[in-house]
């Protein structure tokens, strides 16, 4: 359980080994998963009666039955990334399985077993990749042995491909299921005596694999949080707190009790101040045998609210507060060179300022969370992406030992960071053990809305000076806003190193002059991370600024950025950095900041869309890029007028380097939803506060990317490249709303200093 | 309480609920059809869309009692062996990302191909403009509309 950023974890934290060392117990927890009374053998003493029942399993992830059965666990939550293919497929890919044969099975929350499940900071594919391999290795190796041995071969004669071993010498196949009793009585191999697949001989990897729920999706099959349906089931509405920190003082229920299928009101306790990210609002939930009794009852409830310290909060007041603080000297978080000497010698500085308001996750699936308290124990069904933090939350919620509660992860309907947070699960805990029954807690989209773990708000001004030469030789660099911590820590009024560190002050330019503050500012509401935090509002400003600088050197903003990486060399921010630079989790040592890949995928994507060429008057691009969660990734929006006046998206070119692409289809799929969500967020969501309340309330009033003024193509160009793989959930969003912003302005002269813009 | 029967999916079932229900918490809680998807409650979503009528129809607003003996298909009725030509080339073009607001698109799509088995882009778009993707599956929602046109 960790209550804090999912994408700073440290790696030595996901000890592959351990997960390698299967164990009675792990055995025993196995055989849950299977259903029919199947026996599912992690440990090799384990056989059936007369073996014919064995299943191999030489770790968490992977069984073969006799009849040849694969079973990959997906141990990471499906929010629409792909990661339930791409993980359980180089499992796969190393181990020669008939990919259309394999059988994927969800895991429950279980840290000691799976190793690390917190489905965020694109990082499921850079932390799984080796051990992954390892473990279809694994289980190749033995497989390989033992057909060898029944053979009589040299196991280097021999290989696995489609579910069976050949051995091309003498002609002979066997399939893995027929080796189960064989490779039973094996040891598993040490880990330096299993010899990876050289790359070239992968057939999943690397390709365009579709993922593996297409076809429940497209018959309404697939199964989602609220999908969940268990005997004796009660619906939860709950009416929360409008204001973070909110009490209820008292309740007038009648009305609520009086409608027909309303059976019982029941108050949950909030955290209070500070919220945290763990815990339910306060609020009073209305439980009743089905889900539109309970809205019903939820509408007719009267409640009184004690609204606490925020009920004043005003948001536009507090972003003007925020640009008001960036006019002073702050705390200074990276210093290069002797910023106040050089800006004495230069001849223009450009100072801009830019702010960007909250931002809710809005996934169309709203939380929804199944419980069942019973004996002492919990059985909960959850959209999730951090499992083992809601199982420990649920627990902790109950009073009960982490053991005594089962969470099984469904498929979710969109996460964005906003499901990491467990506190839907922990309601619906609460109530199913006040009520005595399995309860579903549905939240609408107004809950959605009103009570999100928003994206922070943001204030940032940035002042670039430039010498007699037109030379950028200052960069100073303010932002300010509501740090995540601070929503269980109100004393954090900065933001973090860690925040910092998401396009901040790893700002990679070669400037001789580099000064990076910070501002005090408090968290009014519930402060969350949303698809690539931080990196959104920095690299806006970041980005559009460059722009401006490229501008009045008078240099191509492409040509600028090259010129400004510098030769091709690793960065490392730490010795100019008051704090430490997180890199996401990662050494710098083993993940370096490389300026020539950042290069390369810029040179790659303006080529690509033929920047430079004369596109006529109606048309233009714009250019950003910006390398986040360890991937690199290089932009360009193309505008146009439309004959009606209107300004649309035509295309979108996108460079990306993550290293070894692993599923190609789903790296091109995430950076085609990755530039309509950023849409969105470029130029019509935004969150606001009166009165401590939020003021949007549906999908009329916060306004995501609709298929209409959606932009119309993305073309993704994925570097060939042998590097460590890195993520592609994240990325594609931080460069285009910058990029966007570039193109209008060229296309009208128009600076945009404020998301959201219209066009 | 009211008894209703409603014609879904070329099957009569009876539902005892307040008038005022919406087909989509009669179909999901009453009935145990899962595919049709809650979203906003206001239709202004489009992932609870089924087809009342062989309209598209926005569930999560229409009270059950207004259904009356209209027709109504849900996603698991859309084709026997789902193999409804939408829904083989949303397979095609691996349209979904996390599926939910899916159900919904390929009705809303099933209703325009069935008014209009040809519709340029621009009547896709705008016919589509309800259905919200928080994913962006948007170009693949309309490639996959096109082949499915092109193999009606």
């Amino acid at each position: 359980m960790r209550p804090t950023f999912p994408f700073f974890k440290p790696k030595e934290e996901t000890d592959s080994s351990k997960i390698f060392k299967p164990s009675r117990r792990d055995f025993l927890k196995l055989s849950a998963l299977a259903s029919g009374g199947v026996f599912l053998g992690i440990s090799f003493q384990c056989s059936g009666p007369k073996g014919e029942d064995v299943i191999f399993a030489p770790n968490a992830y992977l069984s073969i039955d006799k009849d040849n059965l694969i079973t990959i666990i997906a141990h990471r939550s499906e929010m629409g990334t792909g990661i339930r293919t791409s993980l359980p497929m180089i499992i796969a890919d190393e181990l020669g399985a008939d990919w259309s044969k394999v059988k994927i099975v969800q895991a429950d929350g279980d840290e000691d077993k799976y190793g690390d499940q917190n489905t965020d900071g694109s990082y499921s594919v850079r932390m799984f990749y080796e051990p992954m391999r390892k473990a279809g290795a694994t289980a190749r190796h033995m497989l390989l042995m033992a057909a060898s041995q029944k053979w009589k071969v040299a196991m280097d004669e021999c290989y696995a491909e489609n579910g069976m071993v050949h051995h091309p010498g003498s002609e002979k196949s066997i399939n893995f299921g027929e080796l189960i009793s064989d490779v039973q009585k094996m040891e598993i191999p040490r880990s330096e005596d299993v010899i990876l697949k050289p790359f070239g001989d992968y057939k999943l990897i690397g390709k365009d694999i579709p993922i593996y729920d297409v076809k429940d999706i497209a018959t309404g099959k697939a199964v989602f949080g609220a999908d969940v349906d268990l005997d004796n089931m009660k619906i939860a509405v709950v009416s929360r707190s409008p204001v973070v920190g909110g009490k209820v003082i008292s309740v007038n229920d009648s009305a609520a009790l009086a409608v027909n299928g309303v059976e019982k009101i029941v108050k949950i306790e909030g955290a209070g101040l500070p919220a945290g990210l763990d815990k339910p609002l306060e609020g009073i939930a209305v439980i009743a045998t089905n889900t539109w009794a309970a809205i019903k009852g939820r509408n007719a409830l009267e409640i009184e609210w004690d609204l606490g310290e925020n009920q004043g909060y005003d948001s536009v007041a507090q972003l003007k507060d925020m640009l008001e603080s960036t006019k002073e000297s702050g705390k200074v978080r990276r210093e290069r060179g002797e910023i106040e000497e050089a800006v004495k010698s230069t001849s223009r500085t450009i100072e801009r300022t830019y702010e960007l308001p909250y931002y809710a996750h809005a996934t169309i699936e709203p939380p929804a969370a199944v419980a069942h308290f019973t004996n002492g124990k919990c059985e909960v069904w959850a959209p999730t992406q951090h499992p083992q933090w809601a199982r420990g939350a649920v627990a902790s919620a109950l009073g009960i030992e982490v053991a005594d509660v089962t969470m099984h992860v469904t498929l979710l309907g969109g996460g964005f960071g906003r499901k990491s947070k467990p506190d839907f699960v922990v309601e619906a805990a609460i109530l199913s053990k006040e009520m005595g029954s399995p309860v579903r807690v549905q939240w609408t989209r107004e809950d959605d809305l009103h009570h999100d773990f928003y994206h922070a708000l943001s204030a940032q001004r940035i002042k670039a000076s430039l010498d007699g030469s037109k030379n950028l030789v200052a960069w100073n660099h303010h932002t300010v806003f509501p740090a995540i911590g601070a929503t269980s820590n109100p004393a954090e009024v900065h933001p973090s190193d860690g925040e910092l560190g998401l396009g901040c002050v790893d700002f990679p330019y070669d400037v001789p002059n580099i000064r990076i503050e910070t501002h005090e500012s408090k968290a009014h509401t519930r402060i969350g991370w949303l698809r690539s935090v931080s990196n959104i509002h920095h690299s806006y400003a970041i980005n559009c600024m460059m722009d401006e600088v490229a501008e009045a050197r008078g240099v191509d903003p492409i040509n600028h950025a090259l010129e400004l990486l510098g030769e091709d060399r690793n960065l490392s921010f730490k010795e100019e950095l008051d704090g430490d630079f997180s890199n996401y989790g990662e050494s710098i040592e083993e993940y370096p900041w490389e300026t020539g890949r950042m290069k390369a995928v810029i040179q790659r994507v303006a080529q690509e869309a033929g920047w430079g060429q004369n596109l006529g008057g109606n048309k233009a691009m714009g250019f950003a890029c910006q390398k986040s969660f360890l991937t690199y990734v290089a932009c360009i929006v193309v505008v146009e007028k439309g004959g009606d006046g209107k300004i649309k998206v035509s295309d979108v070119h996108y460079a990306v380097d993550c290293g070894i692409a692993v599923n190609t289809d789903r790296i091109r799929s995430q950076f085609e939803g990755g530039a309509q969500f950023a849409h969105g967020l470029a130029t019509s969501s935004a969150i606001t506060f009166k009165n401590g309340k939020v003021e949007q309330h549906n999908f009329d009033s916060y306004q995501i990317a609709r298929m209409p003024e959606a932009p119309k193509r993305i073309h993704v160009y994925i570097v060939d490249s042998m590097e460590k793989p890195t993520g592609v959930g994240e990325p594609p969003v931080p460069p285009y709303a910058p990029a966007l912003a570039n193109a209008v302005y060229k296309l009208t002269g128009k600076r945009q200093y404020k998301l959201p813009f219209k066009i | 309480m009211e008894n209703y029967t409603l014609k879904i999916n070329g099957e009569s079932h009876q539902v005892t609920a307040e008038e005022d229900m919406p087909l989509l918490w009669a179909l999901r809680d009453l009935l145990g059809m899962k595919g049709t998807k809650f979203g906003c409650g206001q239709a202004l979503c489009g992932a609870c869309t089924v087809l009342v009528g062989g309209e598209a129809m926005r569930s999560c607003s229409l009270p059950v009692s207004a259904v009356g003996d209209q027709e109504v298909v849900t996603i698991e009725g859309l084709s026997a062996k789902g193999d409804h030509p939408l829904q083989s080339a949303w397979i095609e073009h691996v349209v979904p990302q996390c599926g939910y607001c899916q159900s919904g698109q390929i009705m809303n799509a099933a209703a325009l191909l069935q008014r209009n088995p040809n519709p340029s882009d621009q009547e896709i778009e705008s016919v589509m403009a309800g259905n919200l993707c928080r994913c962006g599956t948007y170009n693949r929602i309309k490639e996959a509309i096109k082949t499915a046109s092109s193999k009606l």
